[in-house]
């Protein structure tokens, strides 16, 4: 309603407005006014506006400045954070000097050397020495910011040192997920046609390759059965539709045995040199839908997607990055405020740390979110032992397909590895 | 296609100028016409239609983010029941209008329609050419762009809405339809548009590359060149070399939609399907992108501060401070455009140390860019100011280009840009820098050209209304966002109450939305005032600015071929306003030099 009224005076303003210049131009007409020759009056009037209008723009300015500075984001809770911080401050004080100055001369000429019939401009074509100035004195404080940003950069960005745990934030249309490795500190291979109800990451062990293949075979029998018997009175377009299903399962599964293969494969060549294989480290991984970091430690995150680009943004932690589907994406931080101290800081007893996600992703991006709590590491530790490893979520679910069956598989399949796009059917 | 533009030379011999021109049917004229000065009319008042369509969808998104989840029967009557149930936006609508607000700005508004419009208009005029190298392709390059304008508007009309995934139109949300409806029909024909607009766009580049090297007249060397004709020259040259690789990207793009090719996919699961698609990266396609999407900055960007260079230097009857200094910048700036692209992308994953290569090329755009906003201002300083409505936008193009240029050093420096990447801190810095500038540098080309085009004058007092409604309500809408953006709340987010921490800050998006109400309505009184004077203005001069320049050297009335006789001579730059010794405060370029008198 308050709109309604809002837009009614604005349309009968504009009206009001309208027939006002109607008048004005016969008149003008009338007086014989001519448009281009613009008057003392009009010149002295814009001019005057031209020395109001930096009240209003620097007042703004300063009423937004004082009256929002302390609901911004807090004090950085990680250790870059604050370099990030301190970085901000120093580079807001050299752009309000430029700001100001720029605007002030910029303001005030306009107002002051307006139109006067009884002189002429200052005819001043160009003068090397000022040019020269204004071309050294931005370089010389623009290669400051460079010199400083690109060494905050690279502080920021130097990789992780070797041995810094891993933790996997996993962004798909509209939340996340966290991974947090087991008992061996590793994080699991992943593959992302394995993933399925009970394995929303797709993480590759030899009991979850089982079961999606059963999964999968049993949805292209289902579409087969379905084929044949109606055959005759499916219309020509869904039946192509059903065809090209089958086709994709196909693919999809010969691709999976493919894998199967790499693994045990990787899994038996690793055992005879005595070490462990990336496929081995998956069952005990911890996937949960809660982000928890030890305060004081620095933490690599692994950022990756399952369906388009996300960006795991953590505003508070002063960090960001795209999670993009096909690869891995990295960041390394040491988050150095608890949330319950941050709690503290901000007088806000619901005060959580966020992840949301800063990439268009589609509908609901709006409302992609996650809470991360920062505790301390022995509150850290306690809450990881909680937590079930993925392989007991595994274990829940109904007996993969026998032993003997898949072995017969696999080795008829190894064939096949030579021939990875080949579309296998049995 | 040379003889069009030598044609009336044949016949210039003749005494009278009504003799030039045979009688042109209606369609030869006004529709499928070949003048560069009809063509331009037609490149502006299809801008105008198009940023009607935008300004409407922004407001509606507003009012979605002020008062959020509430019904508005402004909202209703555009989006009807499917799309505003209630008069309440739909999400997805709500990323389907952002999405084609910020294309239609962009291509339609700032790019067809400003460089469409003054490059047709001035580039022959201000060069003293008799027409476009080949008026044919000009033609074509007008019918494209409408083409392409009707492919964009039906979009909206598709089953699934029109194109979501931001005017970026990154995959793999914008290629497959299961992300979001709108990457269904309505992606398609939003490339299919793009792909017309950017043959459209070659076009006139190429034809306005080739009439400022080939066709300028007897005495106007490069140096002698108006700054507005410098800048659309780089801009047509940054096109020309740029757009092709968006066509590329779209084409890409448009394979991996419909033939199932992977140049952009890869292990992506989603509708509970594992898809076929491996080996492609949607990385790739935001490099393709960004090559044209960073020049496409300064392809807005270059032509409104070469129309503010002819006016304010015109209205503060001064010569442009530093000429040959803003040409050098001009050329720096489009050289630097082409290798800066990656600082969209800091945050993509990408080798930290690529990372800090463009974070250099970046933050030495800041040096021209200096030079011509101090250039700008000592321009002004001990001037003689008429303020006509098209200098107060000039001033208005200084102060945004300022203010969103500051903002930029932030954004280019990658460490400080992890933080604000995608927020409203950036929507804010380039709504400044480059929509603000960019509109206001167009608006300033309209009042000043208006008399040109149409023989009318606009009307002066609602210019004056115009400009300041519109100043201050620019800032009353971006700057705010600037705080929205350093409080952490990202952009394209339908709603923000599903967060806590920015309970803080959302006040200002209703404080936004009234001055986005205010500034929108006053783009009525524009409207208003450039019809009404279409047809009721006051009847132009011959030269109402008392400009230097050839164009104010032809007639009022629109010949075809420009100027009766045989093209005026240049003897002088554009810009001796005020000079010692001269009985009036300009001098044209046509005035010969006198005995001793130093060009400048």
């Amino acid at each position: 309603m308050t709109t309604l009224l809002i837009l009614a005076v604005l349309v009968l303003g504009l009206m009001a407005v309208l027939r006002l210049s109607r008048v004005y131009e016969l008149t003008a007409t009338l007086r014989g006014k001519r448009e281009e020759m613009i008057s003392d009056r009009d010149n002295r009037m814009n001019a005057r506006l031209m020395w109001l209008f930096p009240f209003f723009y620097f007042g703004f300015f300063i009423w937004l400045t004082l009256h929002y500075k302390d609901k911004l984001l807090p004090v950085a809770a990680s250790e870059h954070g604050e370099w990030l911080d301190r970085m901000y401050d120093i580079n807001w004080a050299i752009l309000l000097a430029a700001f100001f100055l720029t605007n002030t001369l910029l303001f005030y000429f306009s107002g002051k050397y307006y139109f006067r019939k009884d002189r002429w401009a200052y005819y001043y074509p160009h003068n090397n020495k000022w040019e020269l100035a204004w071309t050294i004195v931005p370089s010389v404080v623009l290669i400051g910011i460079i010199i400083y940003g690109l060494t905050v950069w690279n502080r920021i960005t130097t990789a992780a040192v070797p041995g810094t745990p891993e933790v996997e934030l996993y962004g798909k249309q509209f939340d996340w997920t966290a991974r947090y490795p087991g008992k061996d500190g590793r994080l699991g291979a992943t593959d992302f046609r394995l993933i399925n109800d009970n394995n929303p990451l797709g993480i590759v062990t030899p009991a979850s390759i089982a079961t999606r293949l059963e999964e999968l075979k049993a949805e292209e029998e289902a579409g087969g059965k379905q084929l044949a018997e109606e055959h005759d009175y499916l219309p020509p377009d869904r039946k192509h539709e059903l065809e090209e299903h089958i086709a994709h399962i196909r693919r999809v599964r010969s691709r999976i045995l493919n894998l199967r293969t790499l693994m045990e494969q990787d899994i038996a060549a690793k055992k005879a040199a005595g070490q462990e294989s990336q496929y081995s480290f998956g069952a005990d991984d911890i996937v949960v839908k809660e982000f928890h970091l030890p305060v004081g430690q620095d933490v690599e995150l692994l950022i990756r997607s399952r369906d388009i680009i996300h960006s795991a943004y953590l505003p508070h932690m002063r960090a960001q990055m795209n999670a993009v589907p096909g690869m891995t994406t990295r960041m390394h931080l040491k988050p150095t405020i608890t949330t319950d101290s941050m709690r503290l800081v901000t007088k806000n007893p619901a005060f959580d740390f966020i992840l949301l996600c800063n990439k268009i992703c589609g509908a609901s991006h709006y409302n992609m979110q996650m809470a991360l709590v920062v505790e301390p590491e022995g509150a850290y530790r306690a809450w990881l032992a909680q937590q079930k490893g993925f392989q007991t979520a595994e274990a829940a679910t109904p007996a993969a397909a026998p032993s003997d069956s898949t072995k017969t598989t696999a080795s008829a399949d190894t064939n096949a590895t030579a021939a990875v796009n080949e579309p296998k059917t049995h | 296609m040379g003889s069009v533009a030598h044609a009336p030379e044949a016949v210039h011999g003749h005494a009278h100028a009504d003799h030039h021109h045979h009688e042109e049917s209606f369609v030869s004229k006004y529709i499928f016409s070949q003048d560069h000065k009809m063509i331009s009319k037609q490149f502006l008042i299809t801008a105008i239609i198009m940023a009607w369509v935008a300004v409407v969808m922004s407001i509606i998104f507003r009012l979605q983010l002020a008062w959020p989840g509430e019904g508005f029967s402004f909202t209703h009557f555009f989006l009807g029941d499917k799309w505003a149930p209630k008069g309440v936006l739909n999400p997805n609508m709500y990323l389907a209008l952002v999405t084609i607000h910020g294309t239609i700005m962009v291509f339609f508004v700032l790019t067809g329609g400003l460089s469409g419009t003054f490059s047709n208009l001035l580039i022959p005029f201000q060069v003293g050419a008799r027409d476009m190298a080949s008026g044919f392709i000009n033609m074509l390059s007008y019918w494209a762009f409408f083409l392409a304008s009707v492919l964009m508007i039906s979009s909206l009309f598709v089953e699934g809405g029109p194109a979501s995934a931001g005017w970026t139109v990154y995959p793999p949300l914008s290629a497959l339809p299961q992300a979001i409806p709108g990457s269904g029909t309505g992606m398609t024909l939003w490339l299919a548009s793009m792909a017309v607009f950017i043959a459209s766009s070659l076009m006139g580049g190429l034809n306005y590359v080739v009439t400022v090297l080939n066709l300028r007249t007897k005495g106007m060397k490069m140096t002698r060149l108006p700054l507005t004709i410098w800048a659309f020259f780089v801009t047509a040259v940054l096109g020309v070399l740029s757009f092709p690789v968006l066509l590329s990207a779209a084409l890409l793009l448009l394979l991996d939609r419909t033939l199932g090719t992977s140049f952009y996919l890869s292990e992506i699961h989603i509708g509970g399907e594992a898809l076929d698609h491996v080996g492609g990266s949607p990385i790739l396609f935001q490099h393709l992108f960004w090559f044209l999407g960073h020049p496409e900055v300064y392809i807005v960007l270059l032509p409104a501060l070469g129309i503010t260079s002819e006016v304010i230097s015109t209205n503060a009857r001064k010569p442009i401070f530093g000429y040959r200094a803003m040409i050098g910048s001009i050329l720096a700036i489009g050289f630097l455009s082409f290798i800066v692209w990656g600082h969209h992308m800091f945050i993509t994953g990408m080798n930290p140390f690529l990372g800090s290569v463009f974070v250099f090329t970046t933050l030495l755009i800041a040096i021209p860019s200096a030079v011509k906003a101090f250039n700008y201002i000592t321009t002004l300083w001990r001037g003689n100011i008429v303020f006509t409505p098209a200098m107060l936008f000039s001033i208005g193009l200084v102060a945004t280009f300022i203010a969103g240029g500051l903002t930029g050093i932030i954004l280019a420096d990658s460490a400080l840009d992890i933080v604000v990447h995608d927020t409203y801190f950036v929507v804010a810095h380039f709504h400044i820098v480059m929509g603000m500038s960019a509109i206001f540098g167009m608006f300033a080309g309209i009042y000043h050209w208006f008399p040109r085009m149409y023989g009318r004058m606009m009307n002066n007092k609602l210019g004056y209304a115009h400009f300041w409604i519109t100043f201050v309500c620019a800032f009353g809408v971006f700057f705010p966002m600037h705080y929205i953006g350093l409080a952490g709340a990202p952009r394209r987010y339908y709603s923000y109450s599903e967060f806590p921490m920015f309970d803080g800050v959302v006040d200002l998006n209703v404080l936004i939305t009234f001055f986005a109400i205010i500034g929108g309505s006053a783009q009525l009184l524009f409207t208003y005032n450039f019809f009404h004077s279409i047809w009721r203005g006051q009847k132009a001069v011959q030269n109402p600015w008392r400009s230097n320049t050839l164009e104010w050297t032809a007639p009022v009335e629109h010949l075809h071929g420009n100027w009766p006789g045989a093209i005026p001579t240049v003897h002088r730059w554009p810009y001796d306003y005020s000079k010692p010794g001269k009985p009036e405060d300009f001098v044209p370029q046509t005035t010969p030099l006198d005995d001793g008198e130093e060009e400048h």
